[in-house]
């Protein structure tokens, strides 16, 4: 297929762009394989890169000269912003205008993740069992498992849990020894079906006499159900060691509509406060912001206040679970809270673990076809890290942009990182070779510099979030963004890295002055001494 | 309203309150039954109110007492419990740092006791900055005798019990004159760019006797004489004729305040529709005059049947009348109550949460307020017009409006400086009744309301909105705040400026320094 076919009318003349806050814009709107370019042609400062992708949904309104060729484009665009084929996206096509200083496909290796805990810890190694994606389509290659179990009693586990996801390493706490890890909900279905294998993995983690904790992260409700569906939970009778914790995460379209209530909530340009108000509630979307906060501070809890070992499971273990676990990590793990390890993060629990990006993030708020897959699981997570910058606004390397960046190449990008629902998927669609890794545009200094927190101090402590609805606060940075202007929070921005450079200089002159007196006095000293 | 601190604030010693100062001395470690820092100097008023108020005190030191944490209730911290005329002292026995906790009793709202359990008697205190604290007293008898003094210390019966009047740290009697000088109100009216061509001053309440609840010094239209200031006064409630708040330089469009005339269904009163001429005149640049009554209209015609009411549009000539709703003080005393009623729940639910504080309506009020501020400063701002602005009797809303208009308006009032001097000319010299709005002597709860509050919750989401705009920070609304309820200084202590001369507040206390 080519783009040509799709591209009724490459070129409108006499298009107006209307912002709120600036000035409208009239220009020349042109459309290309993946962008709707609107040019004013006057300064180059002028002009609009809408990336297809980006586009949601598309209304025809105030259309009223150019109506028969912008309804043409309005089919093209639909066309291209609705491509089903992967190949045909823009990161295929995008080539990097930037020098590519450190590959970002190769930024976050396993292996090096590994030799980092085998410097803590010699209970762990590397297992290759899945190298085919035989053992576990969703899993990466390589995953972390317990030193005393084998790969033959890895493949005994995988067919007991759903999808082939067996427990694996999600984070080492290095002051207790404690462990996190993942997996999918078991397969015990109504009749308790057990697996020695499985009890026996698990149980590797536990220090003797100690107990562990599952965080269950459906409904004791939930979990019941799934039974009738195969699946099911960690049956006390024979999991002595371990307690069971049930915390209710919602999941796939209750989040998808709470997304688009809140969105159409936040763009409601009626001035009314209690309007506003029960949108918000009824959106619901902050409580699941409390809810996923909640279930990562008490896995935190378990690991660091408890010292016990932790194992967070839902039912597939490829979303809440995610959150979970995630969130955890950043609240344990000051080194999750610099920008790389932030990467490195993402890279580990979303991507290699197998969040299924391309699914989830298909379509956002404003499309009106429903398709059951979409999640903004991930979303969810950034807010939740937003909510937790928020509270602690010395202890992250990176600023709230950093976040909205990320949410923004989830959704529509140039780069591959975000292309496909897992590691295996990635593979085949050879991304590696054909496309450009967001990392490796984000970690050239030049634009590392804009995500970078002036107030930045390392933290080495855990931080334990409030999670009080009081604490809780609407992300206006992403959801209020189009609506209203941050030109005033910028500039205060502005002001405090200005602050904070001045007060640097004044340091180092102060630094510098002390030199000096002190090399003074010596002369001094040696001057008197004969 | 949410960024409000939800826990205990624990004061390590009252430095704000100057007495730290005083002391001098570091708290020394190891002496385990020591009066807390600051108590033995605390200085003696002369008018004896330490005295009287020792009376009231039965028992002067409590040991056992534990001092629940907010955040988690298993957690409480023991210590001693101290009463002085003043002040409510609770001291950690056990912490490194031996952390005190100082309440003073102007601060404090509501005293409960509530029954007896196995640990002791709980004692809960509520603050009028919001704060509440719950002890535990081991003795019954002990919690009953702090309760009954707390009751009457709290609730002063006469301006000299207050704590100002006893409140001396140590300063010299021209530095004290500095503090009250500080706020020249006629400096900041030169600086307004009056008196001029148009507006003069006028010194017909010289005494107080056109209008008890003004100040003695008003600024007038140049055109306004005598016989239509006192006419239009007599047709005004309580007399408060319409006065100039604030002048713009820049284009003479100017804000003004008064009370709700007193028209009935169908008075008239000529010297009233003259006095809003002049004032009108006194803006060449603009064809008319904005009247804006900042209550429901409902309430607004409600009020005609009492012989009150709103200018009528066809008696006065070239008037634009508006109405913006802002409720009245016992509606956003109700508000206030809901919304602390929503944040002492106990881990809500999201949505509980949100709904309470939707259904408190505190928000809604404030938008209210900001949305009559944002009005005035547009109306001066871009078509120069001038504007009357008025409520019932021109001391609560009318304050709370014309100064957000003002802050909107004018750099300067973003200032400390300046935010001080705004609040002494909205707020003091035209009346707001401090001592009843925060019921600092015993009196009508039905005089009680949050005014001054929902003004502070303003400038606080002007101040997220606007981080660069403002010279001072959270921190100093906060500690204003803390100050209209302390009674430690005597900016906030009278009904008006008629009470405070007669008190001769300025010889005999001090002036908030901010």
């Amino acid at each position: 297929m080519e783009f040509v076919e799709l591209i009724k009318t490459p070129r409108v003349d006499g298009a107006i762009l209307h912002r709120p806050f600036q000035p409208r814009v009239e220009g020349t709107l042109c459309l290309t394989g993946h962008h709707l370019i609107l040019s004013s042609r006057q300064d180059n400062n002028e002009e609009l890169w809408l990336l297809h992708s980006n586009i949601d949904a598309i209304e025809k309104r105030l259309v009223r000269l150019e109506l028969r060729v912008i309804m043409i484009n309005l089919f093209s665009l639909q066309a291209l912003s609705t491509l089903d084929s992967t190949t045909l996206m823009y990161p295929f096509f995008y080539r990097p205008m930037f020098e590519v200083l450190e590959d970002g496909w190769h930024s976050f290796l396993p292996e090096h993740e590994f030799t980092l805990l085998s410097a803590m810890t010699d209970e762990w190694r590397l297992s290759y069992i899945n190298k085919d994606f035989t053992v576990c389509t969703s899993y990466p290659p390589i995953v972390i498992v317990p030193k005393s179990i084998d790969d033959e009693t890895l493949k005994k586990v995988a067919t007991f849990r759903q999808g082939g996801r067996f427990p694996v390493l999600s984070y080492y706490h290095k002051k207790n020894g404690m462990v996190m890890m993942h997996s999918a909900q078991p397969l015990t279905g109504t009749n308790g079906r057990r697996c020695k294998e499985d009890e026996k993995l698990i149980n590797a983690t536990l220090r003797a006499g100690k107990r562990g904790y599952i965080i269950d992260t459906r409904s004791a409700n939930a979990a019941q159900q799934a039974k009738t569906k195969g699946g099911g939970f960690e049956q006390e009778a024979h999991y002595p060691q371990w307690r069971r914790i049930h915390k209710s995460i919602e999941r796939y379209h209750i989040l998808q509509e709470s997304l688009i209530k809140l969105v159409e909530a936040s763009n409601d340009q009626s001035h009314n406060m209690d309007r506003w108000l029960s949108k918000l509630e009824a959106s619901s979307w902050l409580t699941h912001v409390k809810e996923i906060l909640t279930t990562s501070c008490l896995a935190a809890q378990c690991i660091d206040r408890e010292g016990a070992s932790v194992l967070v499971h839902g039912s597939e273990g490829i979303d809440s679970t995610l959150q979970v676990t995630s969130l955890a990590h950043i609240i344990l793990d000051p080194e999750s809270r610099t920008i790389n390890g932030f990467e490195a993060l993402v890279e580990r629990e979303w991507l290699q673990a197998g969040h299924p990006f391309q699914q989830r993030c298909a379509q956002s708020a404003y499309s009106n076809s429903k398709q059951k897959n979409e999640a903004p699981t991930f979303l969810l997570f950034l807010d939740c890290c937003w909510q937790m910058q928020r509270q602690f606004p010395c202890s992250f390397e990176f600023n709230e942009q950093f976040l909205v960046v990320l949410f923004e190449h989830a959704y529509a990008s140039q780069f591959g990182t975000f292309l496909g629902n897992n590691e295996n998927e990635r593979r085949k669609l050879k991304l590696q070779q054909k496309t450009v890794s967001l990392w490796s545009w984000i970690n050239r200094p030049k634009e590392l510099e804009k995500y970078l927190n002036p107030l930045y101090e390392a933290n080495s402590l855990v931080i334990w979030p409030s999670v009080a609805p009081q604490s809780l606060q609407l992300w206006e940075g992403v959801f209020l963004r189009w609506n209203r202007s941050s030109k005033y929070l910028d500039e205060a921005w502005d002001e405090i890295i200005h602050i904070i450079e001045y007060n640097k200089d004044l340091q180092a002159k102060v630094n510098a002055l002390r030199r000096q007196l002190a090399e003074l006095q010596t002369e001094d000293g040696e001057l008197e001494r004969p | 309203m949410q960024r409000e601190r939800w826990q205990l604030q624990h004061q390590e010693h009252p430095s704000i309150d100057g007495i730290k100062s005083d002391t001098g001395t570091a708290p020394a470690r190891g002496q385990e039954h020591r009066l807390p820092s600051g108590i033995s100097n605390c200085t003696v008023g002369t008018l004896g109110f330490f005295r009287e108020g020792m009376e009231y005190i039965r028992t002067p030191k409590i040991e056992n007492v534990r001092l629940l944490d907010r955040v988690s209730s298993k957690k409480a911290s023991a210590g001693s419990l101290y009463l002085t005329a003043t002040h409510l002292i609770f001291v950690e026995h056990l912490s490194e740092s031996r952390k005190e906790t100082w309440i003073l009793h102007s601060q404090i709202c509501a005293v409960e006791k509530q029954a007896t359990t196995a640990t002791g008697c709980p004692l809960l205190i509520r603050c009028k900055n919001f704060q509440v604290i719950q002890f535990i007293i081991s003795q019954e008898r002990d919690c009953h005798d702090i309760y009954i003094s707390l009751i009457r210390l709290s609730r002063p019966v006469k301006y000299e019990e207050l704590y100002c009047f006893s409140f001396n740290p140590k300063q010299e009697k021209n530095e004290r004159g500095r503090g009250w000088n500080l706020t020249d109100l006629k400096a900041e009216y030169n600086r307004m760019g009056v008196p001029n061509s148009l507006w003069q001053v006028s010194h017909v309440n010289r005494d107080y006797g056109v209008c008890d609840t003004y100040p003695a010094e008003l600024y007038v239209p140049k055109s306004a004489s005598t016989p239509v200031i006192v006419g239009s006064s007599k047709f005004r409630s309580r007399g408060r004729f319409p006065v100039l708040c604030y002048f713009c330089q820049d284009n003479n469009g100017a804000i003004c305040r008064s009370s709700q005339p007193l028209s009935g269904f169908s008075a008239r009163c000529l010297e009233d529709e003259q006095m809003l001429q002049a004032i009108r005149m006194s803006n060449p640049g603009s064809d008319f005059l904005y009247v804006v009554d900042t209550r429901p209209k409902l309430n607004a015609m409600a009020n005609r049947a009492a012989g009150k009411g709103y200018e009528n549009e066809d008696n006065y000539s070239n008037i634009k009348f508006h109405f913006i709703g802002i409720e009245n003080i016992h509606v956003m005393r109700n508000s206030l109550q809901k919304l602390l009623d929503v944040c002492e729940l106990r881990s809500p639910a999201m949505s509980v949460f949100l709904w309470g504080l939707e259904s408190s309506g505190w928000l809604k009020h404030i938008k209210a307020i900001m949305d009559a501020g944002i009005f005035i400063a547009k109306a001066v701002a871009e078509e120069a017009a001038s504007v009357l602005v008025h409520c019932s009797d021109g001391w609560d809303r009318t304050a709370q409006v014309c100064s957000i208009a003002g802050l909107l308006l004018d750099p300067f009032y973003r200032t400390l400086k300046g935010f001080m001097v705004l609040i002494e000319k909205d707020w003091v010299s035209f009346g707001h009744k401090f001592n009843h709005r925060y019921s600092h002597l015993d009196g009508d709860p039905r005089e009680v309301s949050p005014v001054i509050d929902q003004f502070f919750d303003c400038v606080w989401q002007l101040m997220e909105q606007f981080p660069c705009a403002f010279e001072f920070n959270e921190r100093f609304l906060v500690h204003i705040h803390h100050h209209v309820y302390s009674c430690q200084f005597g900016n906030f202590i009278c009904n008006n400026n008629k009470e405070s001369k007669e008190l001769r507040l300025y010889g005999s206390s001090l002036q908030l320094k901010y």
